[in-house]
């Protein structure tokens, strides 16, 4: 056997779990979905294989057009908020002493080693009429406000689930940034804030773009944090999915609705690589 | 012009600088030289503004340069990684420093063009700094730190990032433009050939603390401190106590060395009789004589290493660990294993205060 042959024998083996594991629960769900995407809905639930476009047709319903413009208005606002907080609090933990920049990323990621779910419920805790924000504000003669079931608790929520996923790569990004440059900054006659504009935050771009991915992706298709903070009336797309499949029972068009969330992170996935190859 | 007295900085029990002061003339080409770590940087960066002395001050020109903020002075640092901005065209990374000032868009592209002409990189005006070799990088760094006009320009190990022919054609440049634009360079460098081609003066460093300020060639034939013997330039080293006068020669006087007896060597005015003292002579000062010579230290030829234009040759006396460096010219006409004599003239050796 030549050793190529053998190098690429080996490479085979080594990747084969993680291929396995991409082909069936990737790529033949993703297949299924599309193809479901095509057919008809059974009268009581169910897929009847009879092939149909309908589906497609009933995206641009403006009752779905209207929940997916909501939810990419709450995800980008989610996104944008997260990376306003994220931004100053990465760059603070990678100019930190090297010893607390170790327990300032471990309190960062702390709340994972708690349930999902039990955070949310913290939150309705927290937020609800007698909840404790609102106690807080009674004392200083305020309220009490409705901060639970409406859009603004679902940003809340999705802002304090996501918000380690922006400040990660952020930190990463300003870390991995040379501080001479900042210095030559100054040195050439640059305020702070103009170094900031001009060089750290030019040269943190890619950390920016890829924080803001990993909280825009899972924000978006969020079901569990609008269903459990939301109003009656906030609804995403990921419950509406959620809602054709198990409710409706209509799985053709919740597989076209789930194409359709997958399109458009598909769109800014590339349009995030390309980005960052330019930068 | 610029005036540093009694400058200390620590780092926790490290002190970098110990009361460290220099004053550098106007138009001056001034090198501070020493081992790494020796704190010459700490300095280069306390007068830039990013660091901050414990106790000290530093004037420009009389002005308080301490309460400055880096971004106000009036001073140029190009670094020794030359810290470019990777995401600016070459042309961008020199305009950044007058953008800041303001200056008009007419004035800022003037100076831009005027100034990679001088540094010879006007086709290169609109590559990144990835795209450009060492030597380019470097020029660039220079002319972004010379087109502010700063009054001073500090250079942090300024060639130590090139190859060794390349650094021989930057030194001639950086000497030339020093030249041409008029402003006084500091440079800090642990290359001492570089410090002596390029400087009008040195200041060598040694943990912490002045060693010796002097113009190149003062300091390489009339070194004060063992330290400077020893670090600038090849030298070979005699302890023992400063004796009288040679014969027949004034200004001379002996050292009456531990393992050899009498030496021949100048002493400075200040040195008493009797006092410990080093003797120091350069490897070309050093005659290769016969063994039997009158004056000479006797031993044996150890290795000859030929350099092209010199030849080394070390010889070992018996009594001393570290062989007797000699140069010669051309080819060396001796054999290892010869036996051979080395002597000196007094005027060639220095004798030196030993370091307590």
């Amino acid at each position: 056997m030549s050793r190529s042959r053998g190098r690429r024998l080996g490479a085979f083996v080594f990747l084969s779990p993680g291929l396995t594991y991409l082909l069936v629960l990737m790529l033949v769900p993703l297949v299924l979905v599309l193809g479901t995407s095509f057919f008809q809905r059974g009268r009581f639930g169910g897929v009847v294989y009879e092939f149909t476009t309908e589906n497609f047709g009933r995206l641009v319903d403006p009752l779905y057009l209207g929940v997916l413009g909501d939810s990419v208005r709450i995800a980008v606002l989610t996104t944008l908020l997260a990376l306003l907080i994220g931004y100053p609090t990465a760059y603070l933990i990678a100019r930190l002493p090297r010893k607390w920049k170790t327990v300032a990323l471990v309190a960062i990621v702390l709340p994972f080693w708690t349930n999902f779910i039990i955070r949310i419920y913290a939150w309705i805790m927290l937020l609800n009429g007698p909840g404790l924000v609102n106690s807080g504000l009674k004392l200083l003669g305020l309220g009490p406000y409705e901060l639970l079931y409406n859009d603004g608790a679902i940003v809340v929520g999705l802002l304090y689930s996501y918000l380690p996923l922006m400040v990660l790569p952020l930190y990463a990004a300003i870390e991995r940034l040379d501080p001479q440059l900042r210095e030559a900054s100054a040195n050439l006659g640059a305020s702070a804030f103009t170094t900031f504009r001009k060089v750290t935050l030019p040269l943190t771009v890619p950390g920016v773009l890829t924080g803001s991915l990993f909280v825009f992706v899972p924000s978006f298709g969020n079901f569990v944090i609008p269903e459990m903070l939301g109003g009656s009336k906030s609804i995403m797309v990921g419950n509406l999915i959620r809602n054709q499949f198990l409710k409706a029972r209509d799985w053709p068009f919740g597989s076209t609705l789930a194409l359709a969330l997958i399109a458009v992170l598909v769109v800014l996935l590339v349009a995030q690589a390309w980005a960052a190859r330019r930068g | 012009m610029l005036r540093i007295d009694g400058v200390t900085r620590r780092f926790g029990d490290v002190t970098a600088l110990d009361a460290v002061s220099l004053e550098i003339e106007q138009g001056e080409f001034f090198a501070l030289l020493g081992p790494s770590g020796c704190g010459k940087t700490t300095l280069l960066r306390i007068v830039a503004g990013f660091e901050t002395p414990d106790a000290g001050s530093v004037t420009l020109d009389g002005d308080d340069l301490l309460a400055k903020p880096p971004n106000r002075r009036p001073i140029s640092l190009m670094f020794q990684s030359y810290a470019l901005f990777p995401h600016m065209t070459v042309a961008k990374n020199v305009a950044y420093g007058l953008e800041r000032e303001r200056l008009p868009r007419q004035e800022v592209k003037q100076r831009v063009e005027e100034v990679l002409e001088t540094v010879g990189l006007t086709a290169h005006a609109s590559r990144r700094p990835a795209q450009l070799s060492g030597g380019q990088r470097q020029r660039v760094a220079l002319a972004r730190s010379i087109v502010k006009r700063p009054r001073l320009l500090l250079l942090d190990e300024p060639l130590s990032a090139l190859d060794k022919k390349v650094r021989a054609d930057m030194q001639l440049e950086l000497k030339r433009l020093q030249h041409e634009v008029g402003i006084t360079f500091v440079v800090v460098t642990h290359d001492q050939e570089e410090a002596m081609s390029l400087a009008d003066r040195i200041a060598v460093f040694d943990s912490g603390r002045v060693r010796q300020v002097d113009r190149p060639v003062e300091l390489y034939e009339r070194p004060r401190s063992p330290f400077v013997a020893d670090f600038v330039g090849a030298n070979n080293l005699f302890p023992g106590t400063v004796g009288g006068p040679a014969d027949g020669d004034s200004g001379s006087a002996v050292l009456e060395s531990d393992a050899f007896g009498p030496l021949p060597g100048t002493p400075p005015a200040e040195l008493a009789a009797g006092a410990r003292a080093l003797l120091a002579v350069r490897p070309e000062s050093v005659e290769l004589v016969r063994e039997e010579a009158a004056g000479s230290l006797r031993g044996s030829v150890l290795d000859v290493s030929f350099f092209g234009g010199v030849s080394h040759i070390s010889v070992e006396l018996p009594g001393r660990t570290k062989p007797v460096l000699v140069a010669v010219q051309g080819a060396g006409q001796v054999a290892a294993g010869a036996k051979v004599g080395v002597r000196w003239n007094a005027r060639d050796a220095v004798i030196m205060a030993a370091d307590e």
